[in-house]
């Protein structure tokens, strides 16, 4: 019974992919802790519907679950393409509860925060492999994109066959390396920008546009 | 699914195993991954010939995260070579679920292995004992 019904639900998930092309795409931002995924999603959403998404913070891990926020309708040469937003936990391997000490968290606090990021991880696998149409991949251009992490996320994206843009991000600071972003992913298109600051937004949407619309 | 015996012995120091592609060939992708985490938690070095799915990396991570408790396991590092170009996969090759993920895997607890340099094809690891 149970085995049908999962059936019934699978076959009826493919076919309202296949039927239902006026849905908005579901976009997954995903990426590594403290790459800017929220400041990015707050700045996408804010430009386009007037509200934030969640808490940005320089702490690892401050967004643990993810998060939607439905019918973003971006405007485009006079077209409009509407989008649904997840902003999602960054990924790790690893998550050491000790590391939350260093940001003046109290061990009960630092224990709970890790255990929450934990989960937040597994959720945001889930969705990449059941529920999202699209990726936005950020990534911190001051920082090696050349990480196990980086490269088993690429290659999980392409597994699926998902659309992907990669954003290198914090393009406002000295050490930013857009270059190197580019060299470790060619074959995907690398947009630099600095969602905080808001730069580069105009070539931002037009990617977004034209590759999820 | 279980090790072969090993001889648990007292001298102080890291076990490696090295997992060929044959014994992982004929696993259920929840088989290998229990068999790399079980390897892991104990506090081993598993080397896996032919590596892992990008499904299955996926399925590690998000298993390995449900496990991690505090002052007990902190996850896990992973390394492998990075891929040549995916985008070398044929159409054919995609239609048939053939994939290519033969890779060399290095697979360890994170609080005692740290990668001290990765490229193309060199992989420089350093382990400490628990």
């Amino acid at each position: 019974m149970g085995l049908l019904t999962n059936l019934k639900d699978s076959i009826t998930r493919v076919t309202d992919r296949l039927f239902s092309e006026s849905d908005p795409k579901r976009i997954g931002i995903y990426g590594p802790p403290n790459a800017g995924k929220t400041t990015l999603a707050n700045r996408i959403a804010r430009d386009w519907t007037g509200d934030a998404i969640g808490p940005e913070s320089h702490i690892p891990h401050e967004t643990r679950r993810a998060r939607r926020k439905e019918n973003v309708e971006i405007e485009r040469n006079g077209q409009s393409v509407t989008i649904d937003i997840v902003d999602t936990p960054g990924v790790t391997t690893k998550v050491d509860y000790k590391e939350f000490l260093d940001h003046d968290l109290e061990k009960e606090d630092a224990v709970r925060r890790s255990r929450e990021a934990t989960e937040g991880v597994a959720e945001a696998m889930h969705w990449l492999r059941e529920d999202v149409d699209g990726v936005i991949y950020v990534l911190d251009s001051t920082k090696d994109p050349f990480t196990q992490v980086n490269t088993m996320l690429i290659g999980i994206i392409e597994s699926q066959d998902l659309p992907v843009l990669i954003f290198a991000n914090k393009t406002d600071l000295d050490e930013s390396n857009v270059g190197r972003i580019e060299n470790a992913f060619p074959q995907h298109e690398t947009v630099p920008l600095s969602a905080l600051e808001g730069d580069n937004m105009d070539e931002v949407y037009d990617k977004v546009a034209e590759y999820f619309g | 699914m279980t090790m072969p015996e090993a001889t648990p012995t007292d001298v102080d120091g890291v076990q490696i195993d090295l997992i060929s592609g044959a014994r992982m060939e004929n696993l259920a992708s929840m088989e290998k991954i229990r068999l790399i985490l079980d390897g892991v938690r104990e506090g081993n070095i598993v080397i896996l010939e032919e590596g892992l799915t990008p499904d299955e990396e996926s399925k590690l991570i998000e298993v390995t995260m449900t496990e991690i408790s505090p002052d007990e396991f902190n996850g896990i590092e992973i390394e492998t070579y990075p891929r040549s170009q995916t985008a070398d996969r044929s159409f054919l090759d995609r239609l048939m679920g053939r994939e290519s993920t033969k890779k060399l895997t290095v697979i360890g607890p994170a609080n005692q292995i740290e990668t001290l340099h990765k490229d193309e094809n060199l992989i420089s690891a350093l382990v400490s004992r628990k």
